[in-house]
């Protein structure tokens, strides 16, 4: 080792940075040796499409929840003691409640900016349930789940029960009428627990329904545990998508092995920024605008009152319409009680349903014994089938929800509780059903027009009389651009069964699994609109009459 | 649309250029003309279409300005938000529509920071979208899955691991290991024991017992502890009488849990319209009260008809009917709403004869 130059500022090779960002970057190479991640990354590319910023939305609002949150447990006293009211807001004066609802009237009306901090925060709230719901959606629709992308579907998946959880436990802690309502109904889904039900009620309340506990343990639950997992959750995630980079749609230029996009630094650091402060900026407004959850006009809980009419946050309505059309099922048998007309609607049934949302990915792939790198996504009329389950899915959830408002909607276009109550419980099952079979046909519609399209061109709307007298309509040719986006999919088979046995690398012996794996590519493929084929399209360009 | 002498339309316009495969003659029927080796390969990125900013420098100029003037806004209002939290009292309130009386003061909060976070937002997209690049840039996708040859490697590196720890040879020590780490964490549930006592056999008695006197919940003072009792005359056929037990009265801060069981309504019936002999001997005079807990998931009933005596629970439209026997006639819950015996005592008070001969409220796993 000759002693060349002292190891001093600069990039090792002697020159000094000259730029203030030169320097700053030469401070942080130095400490960090980040130079190579920072050149890979600064300028990354991701692709633009307005799905792909609903997942944003889910992070920004939770931002917005993150800050408002702070600002409000500094003012909330998480606690069920006892106190007399006699703050500014006159007319609960003198009213006994818990601290809890006293410190939120005292959030909404003695410290400024409280109320808005309130109203940005719920409003945040549903703002976030509602964008991780609908993202959800799109990932679903457009196949993005599949593989490599599984395990993040999962992540998503819980933050997504997190989400749940933590509004609940958030809208739980004013201790108001309508929330301590949700926790009374609460306390009887855990009740209807077989075996364990009572013991676990027990537990969470403290001992008996309300008792002092539940609020200050749900303070816990809601800024800290909860919201850490989702923090670390959201981590995760951002760093597969990053890793993983973002899918695409198809398109020229656009395949299965590239990205095609703008640069991060600054396209998207300008617009994701951007859209942070859109999201916050309109949720403000929302605030400032439109009172949400008015807790002083519900009063304070007490087990013994409760107003017609009252729904829970949007996310829990499907819960609330489960339990409402449910038949009353209760069986008694040697000294116990099981009381299927909650177990069923209020634990059961969303079980199965987030069951199936969760695994949904993991099916897919078995059926279609497909195990390629996806990163183009689906148009969800390509796979018809899936769509069709997403919206009978949808179609299931819808019923439900619509159902919890079953009070409002009778009362509002004067029908009867119970033959609405009645339609519901048809509907539920024959609604998803009939959802599934109308949404395939569309899918297989939509498909057969754009194969007419890449065929014969699109619609001009000039319609030309030829010298015989003949009328018909000029159909311009789409773009090659056009044409490659149409065909660009893929055009699933069902398997046979000794592809289904090959597919699982797995040969005969697994002749059942294979024959039902079969059936259901069967289903799944069974009816197919071709892509127009390179002669089918030569034939219809040559023969010219459209 | 313009169209030659012969009146037929410009194809041109419709999409025919010199690349389209198809041109249609004087007949209105297609020729051949030379056809793409693959019509469905991938034709490449489309080229950039510039925008007026990227050609127009006044254009661009002028994008500058309204950025420039969106970020000045969000400024403006972010001192705004400051002013206004100290300038606007608390308890004004301003009347607009269609929305009516709101805060002044979260009004203009709202209103204030709104704008402020808008329009720095919509400044940043907006200078994105017009100013910054909108040259579509491709970067290559690597295949996530590491090859054939890393993949073995990692995997040999795993086994050299776990052979050099010898688990596999020593089986006792997997084994307790494996015991070890299954049972540590059942102190984890073990340690929320107390989290709540048992439940024992609280959830079949209330507070109701026999001679215990029912308050008339509206003429509870506001700090619920005086209250009157209810005589039979108080109640007319058709009203709606919501009673507590005199003990609440003096429950403190355990009223919440109290209530939560043994909240009651009385109504009167016409005792011709009871259905069974029981429910008309734990009445008085056709005055008959039962529980106010629903026995689906615990709301406090509410809705009655006072026509057909059917009590509806507001959460789920459970519906009872008082004349008989508290019966679910529809909605989910499955039990009728317990009884409550009473009677008069010496001063001509309407008490109970004794506490519910049932748990009230939601079913539970032990209820039978």
């Amino acid at each position: 080792m000759t002693a060349t130059t002292p190891h001093a500022a600069g990039f090792g090779d002697g020159t000094a940075p000259s730029t203030p960002a030169g320097k700053a970057a030469d401070y942080l190479d130095q400490r960090l040796g980040i130079a190579g991640a920072a050149k890979k990354n600064l300028r990354k590319i991701f692709p633009d499409h307005w799905s792909f910023m609903l997942g944003e939305i889910a992070l920004y609002s939770f931002i917005v929840l993150l800050l408002s949150g702070v600002f409000l447990t500094l003012f909330f006293t998480p606690s069920m003691n006892e106190v007399t009211y006699n703050g500014s807001y006159t007319p609960l004066d003198g009213i006994k409640m818990s601290e809890a609802y006293a410190s939120t009237v005292n959030i909404s009306f003695d410290v400024r900016g409280g109320l808005l901090m309130r109203q940005i925060h719920h409003w945040a709230a549903l703002v976030f349930v509602m964008a991780i719901t609908v993202h959800m959606l799109r990932i679903f629709f457009t196949g993005a789940f599949r593989k490599p992308r599984e395990l993040n579907w999962l992540i998503g998946f819980g933050l997504f029960v997190m989400a749940l959880l933590e509004g609940f436990a958030g809208y739980s802690l004013p201790d108001d009428l309508l929330s301590g309502t949700g926790l009374r109904i609460a306390e009887g889904v855990v009740l209807s627990i077989p075996i364990i039900g009572t013991y676990v009620s027990f537990f969470l309340f403290g001992g008996e329904f309300p008792g002092h506990d539940l609020v200050p343990r749900l303070f816990t639950i809601h800024i800290l545990l909860v919201p850490g997992l989702i923090l670390a959750l959201i981590t995760v995630h951002l760093i597969l998508v990053f890793y993983q980079k973002h899918t695409q749609w198809a398109g020229p230029g656009r395949t299965n092995e590239n990205v095609v996009g703008l640069p991060l630094l600054p396209v998207y650091i300008a617009k994701a920024g951007g859209f942070f402060f859109l999201v916050f900026g309109i949720i403000s407004l929302l605030a400032g605008l439109v009172s949400i959850n008015p807790i002083w006009t519900y009063g304070p809980y007490v087990p013994n009152e409760m107003t017609a009419g009252s729904q829970p946050d949007w996310y829990i309505g499907f819960l609330e319409g489960s339990l409402r059309m449910m038949p009353n099922v209760e069986f008694n048998f040697i000294g116990h009680t099981l009381s299927l007309n909650v177990l069923i609607p209020a634990l059961i049934v969303p079980g199965i349903l987030f069951t199936g949302l969760a695994v949904y990915p993991f099916i897919e792939a078995w059926v279609t014994g497909d195990r390629r790198e996806h990163h183009i996504l689906d148009r969800p009329r390509n796979v018809p089938t899936r769509t069709g389950i997403g919206v009978a899915g949808c179609t299931f959830y819808g019923v439900l929800w619509v159902v919890g408002g079953n009070d409002l909607i009778a009362t509002h276009f004067h029908l009867s509780l119970e033959s609405i109550t009645w339609a519901g419980r048809v509907v539920v099952f024959v609604g998803p059903a009939f959802a599934f079979w109308i949404t395939r046909r569309i899918c297989y519609g939509l498909q057969r027009a754009d194969r007419e399209k890449v065929l014969h061109g699109r619609e001009a709307g000039v319609i030309v009389r030829s010298p015989e007298g003949e009328f018909s309509e000029v159909h311009a040719p789409i773009s090659d651009g056009d044409r490659y986006r149409l065909t660009a999919h893929d055009v699933h088979r069902p398997l046979s069964i000794a592809q289904a046995a090959d597919a699982n690398g797995i040969p005969a012996p697994r002749l059942r699994r294979a024959k039902l794996r079969a059936r259901f590519t069967r289903w799944y493929f069974g009816t197919r609109v071709e892509k127009p084929s390179t002669e089918e399209y030569r034939e219809s360009i040559t023969s010219g009459h459209h | 649309m313009t169209a030659d002498e012969n009146g037929h339309p410009n194809l041109t316009e419709l999409g025919y250029d010199e690349r389209s495969p198809v041109a249609v003659d004087e007949h209105g029927h297609g020729h051949e003309v030379e056809l793409p080796e693959d019509p469905f390969a991938d034709p490449g990125l489309e080229p950039h279409r510039p925008r007026a900013t990227d050609i127009d420098e006044k254009v661009a100029q002028k994008a500058e300005r309204q950025v420039a003037a969106l970020f000045a806004l969000s400024a403006l209002a972010t001192i705004g938000f400051m002013v206004a939290y100290t300038e606007v009292p608390r308890t004004a309130v301003v009347n607009f529509f269609p929305i009516g009386a709101v805060s002044a003061s979260n009004f203009a909060l709202g209103m204030l920071l709104g704008i402020a976070l808008f329009s720095l937002g919509a400044g940043a997209v907006y200078w994105a979208r017009t100013l910054m690049t909108d040259v579509e840039l491709t970067q290559e996708r690597h295949l996530l899955e590491s090859g054939s040859e890393a993949k073995a490697q990692a995997v040999a590196e795993f086994e050299k691991g776990v052979a050099d720890s010898g688990i596999k040879r020593r089986p006792l020590i997997r084994r307790t290991l494996l015991g070890a780490l299954a049972v540590l964490p059942l102190p984890a549930l073990w340690v929320l024991r107390d989290l709540g006592p048992l439940p024992g056999d609280s959830l079949r008695h209330t507070a109701w017992k026999a001679g215990e006197l029912i308050i008339n919940d509206n003429t509870v003072s506001i700090d619920g502890s005086t209250g009157q009792g209810v005589k039979p005359e108080d109640i007319t056929i058709g009203t709606l009488v919501q009673g507590r037990p005199k003990a609440a009265l003096t429950a403190g801060d355990q009223y919440n849990d109290l209530m939560a069981k043994s909240a009651i309504l009385l109504v009167r019936l016409d005792p011709a319209d009871i259905k069974s002999q029981q429910q008309r001997d734990w009445g008085y005079q056709g005055i008959v009260a039962f529980s106010k807990i629903c026995t689906h998931v615990g709301c406090p009933v509410a809705l009655y008809e006072q026509q057909t005596h059917h009590m509806l629970c507001p959460c789920h439209q459970s519906t009872f009917d008082l004349s008989d026997g508290g019966k679910v006639i529809f909605g989910p819950a499955a039990r009728s709403l317990p009884q409550l015996p009473i009677t008069v005592d010496a001063d001509g008070y309407l008490v109970a004869k004794s506490d519910f001969d049932q748990p009230v409220g939601p079913s539970f796993w032990e209820r039978g």
